[in-house]
């Protein structure tokens, strides 16, 4: 038992102040991981001849990617402003960072799923311009991958570089378990979407993604110290614990998936499902620890007590 | 003009922001809490002056403080905290009321005597309008109270290294010529992002109330950037009786600042601390920093803040790393056995 920290505070208030963000944020962090990793997919059975993998890995990505935008527009006090984002490039803010890696990636992810969508006309509708969609169609979803997995990256970022305790702290593995959360999430759709002889990629990446996530996950945590707690208490705790519970299980139908459809798309959906519940809990996790003065304080406070507080050093 | 201390370390916060040699020196706040009197001046002052609308307000049971926080609708905030401790070598003046009682020419006392000079100092049953008091020395709780009242006017700290700045996507937080850090209410799109970036608390999104002017925008202490721009004292400073809020240079101000600890110190007033005036320290130094009588967090300030975006760096490159895993462990699902 780790005894009860005690430490000071002005009426027990926060001292940070939680982000004024909602359910937008995490469904956007979800959903843009989905979109990441489902137009990797798409390009790698493109390329390895795997038409109903590419497809849903194409329209995935651009469902998910207009979905996560919806969700990021919908979050600002300012709507309208939403355009303001691309004033400016800025490197020190990760939020800028992500939206120029969007308007990189999403043109490309569109235009992919634009030739996908050419290519399900029937052949006498193809005409005129459209005949061009056979010449962007590979380019563009190589593109759209090679620029996928900054998005499914700098999500973390976006969090970690915050006062958020419960962020924060997460810094050095976060980026990992969002990746690895990303991969299981996008293979999970394509384990629902694609028939057995076509998911064998899938199934891998659905394993090691899981296995990625989980491991990282753990990591963090032992490297987060108190600022872990809220990964385990109230509706962060229930959330990280279903995405446990989900992820291991989508990861051990995986293994059995290429036998049976069932089983492809019931662990295809505990991948997703996991997913969601990662990206929920750990934002739930960083509001909660943005409440408690507690986190804030006692890490910092320690570091006093070592006679260690954080100072430029040369 | 990003440097090599941008992110963290000693820096002059609008050199480094591209401002030229000739811009002006770098403004802020000393605000010393040992001579502060509670009065909320400064936090109506700001609110006069810069149109904040009043909300938030309840009773909140917490001493005097019923404005809760900094928060986007109080960009000053008078903390109240109440101790069973001695301050330094105050006195009660119990004696000297007493004193004056007991020469009274009938004139009508001030009030009724306060609690404690019935329980503690009335022993018996003494004649009315005469005060009995203990002999000096035999009860020092009559002299030196075992209470005292810390009161601080918090404000932005208008950091050296202001992670809210940083983190902007809009850029519509930006560093002015006076170092200070300031929001452009028509640039700002509501993101957010500045309010948990912030390691002390202070900016937010305006929520309310209904019909303000900036709901949805980023709110907080300009500085006064008008008032600046035309040479005046920021509102609160203005309005503060007891030169709590002192406003000038912040080279100056830390030296004052360094004398003033000094004196409290040889007064005997151990606890008196300096808190956010460390060039040195986790935000690079505050613009605005304080003197305080307790540790920081008694107050609701964090104990050692540090801009998040001294690690963004290394954020980075874990990110970076993540990316490529993710690419790579695609590529080895697919170019592994068919099936
Ligand atoms: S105190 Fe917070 S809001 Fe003020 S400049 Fe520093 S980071 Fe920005
Ligand atoms: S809310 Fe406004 S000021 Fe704050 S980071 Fe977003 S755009 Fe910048
Ligand atoms: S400097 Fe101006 S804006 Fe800032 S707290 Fe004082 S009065 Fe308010």
């Amino acid at each position: 038992m780790v005894p009860e920290a005690t430490f000071t505070s002005y009426y027990g208030r926060a001292i940070v102040k939680p982000s004024p963000w909602e359910a937008d944020i995490p469904a956007y962090l979800f959903a843009g991981g989905l979109a990441a990793g489902s137009s990797l997919i798409a390009a790698g059975a493109d390329l390895t001849g795997r038409p109903t993998l590419r497809r849903s890995g194409r329209l995935g990505a651009i469902a998910a990617l207009s979905f996560s935008m919806v969700a990021l527009v919908h979050d600002l006090g300012k709507p309208s402003r939403f355009l303001n984002m691309l004033r400016v490039a800025k490197l020190t803010s990760p939020m800028s960072v992500g939206t120029w890696i969007l308007s990189i990636y999403g043109p490309f992810a569109g235009a992919a799923a634009g030739a996908e969508v050419v290519r399900m006309l029937p052949a006498r509708y193809r005409v005129g311009p459209l005949r061009l969609a056979a010449y962007v169609d590979r380019p563009a979803g190589v593109l759209a991958a090679l620029f996928a997995p900054p998005v499914a990256a700098y999500t973390a970022v976006l969090l970690a570089d915050t006062a958020t305790p419960s962020w924060h702290a997460a810094y050095k593995e976060l980026p990992f378990v969002f990746v690895g959360s990303a991969a299981a999430a996008s293979a999970g759709l394509g384990l629902v979407t694609s028939p057995l002889e076509e998911t064998g990629p899938v199934r891998r990446m659905a394993l090691g993604g899981a296995v990625a996530e989980l491991l990282m996950e753990h990591r963090m945590e032992q490297s987060m110290g108190i600022t872990a707690e809220p990964l385990h208490q109230g509706k962060a705790g229930r959330l990280m614990r279903a995405a446990k519970a989900l992820t291991l299980a989508g990861a051990a139908g995986s293994l059995l998936a290429g036998r049976s459809r069932t089983v492809a798309v019931l662990s295809g959906t505990a991948l997703l499902a996991g997913s969601a519940c990662t990206r929920f809990g750990v934002f739930e996790a960083g509001q909660a620890s943005a409440r408690d003065p507690k986190y804030t304080v006692v890490p910092q406070r320690e570091r006093l007590e070592r006679d260690a507080p954080v100072r430029f050093e040369g | 003009m990003a440097g090599k201390h941008s992110l963290f370390g000693p820096v002059d916060p609008a050199a480094d922001a591209g401002y030229d040699e000739d811009h002006p020196p770098r403004k802020g706040f000393f605000t010393d809490t040992s001579i502060c009197i509670g009065c909320k001046a400064c936090e109506v002052a700001c609110k006069e002056w810069n149109d904040v609308p009043s909300d938030h307000f309840s009773m909140l049971g917490s001493s005097y403080d019923n404005s809760f926080s900094l928060n986007a609708n109080q960009w000053r905030h008078v903390a109240f905290i109440e101790q069973p401790k001695r301050m330094g070598e105050q006195e009660s003046g119990l004696r000297r009321q007493a004193a004056e009682r007991a020469v009274s020419l009938g004139m009508p006392a001030m009030g009724a005597p306060p609690d404690v000079l019935k329980a503690e100092a009335l022993r018996g049953d003494p004649p009315q309008g005469e005060v009995m008091l203990p002999e000096s020395g035999q009860d020092d709780a009559v002299d030196r109270p075992d209470f005292r009242w810390l009161m601080s006017s918090d404000v932005c700290k208008h950091c050296t290294h202001a992670a809210c700045l940083d983190v902007c996507p809009t850029g519509s937080l930006f560093r002015s010529e006076f170092g200070t850090v300031v929001v452009q209410d028509d640039i700002c799109n509501g993101c957010g992002y500045c309010v948990p970036a912030c390691p002390y608390g202070v900016i937010e999104r305006r929520k309310g109330p209904e019909g303000a002017k900036n709901v949805g925008i980023a709110q907080k202490c300009t500085l006064c950037y008008d008032r600046l721009d035309a040479g005046a004292t920021p509102a609160c400073a203005q309005a503060c009786p007891t030169q709590s809020i002192q406003f000038g240079d912040v080279e100056e101000l830390r030296e004052r600042a360094n004398a003033r600890v000094e004196t409290l110190h040889e007064a005997g007033i151990m606890d008196a601390r300096l808190y956010g005036n460390d060039p040195d320290d986790g935000v690079g130094g505050a613009g605005a920093f304080f003197l305080l009588m307790d540790e920081p967090e008694v107050y609701g300030f964090p104990p050692d803040p540090v801009v998040t975006t001294k690690d963004l760096p290394d954020m980075f490159r874990k990110a970076g790393l993540a990316a490529l895993g993710l690419l790579a462990g695609v590529a080895v699902s697919f170019v592994g056995k068919r099936g």
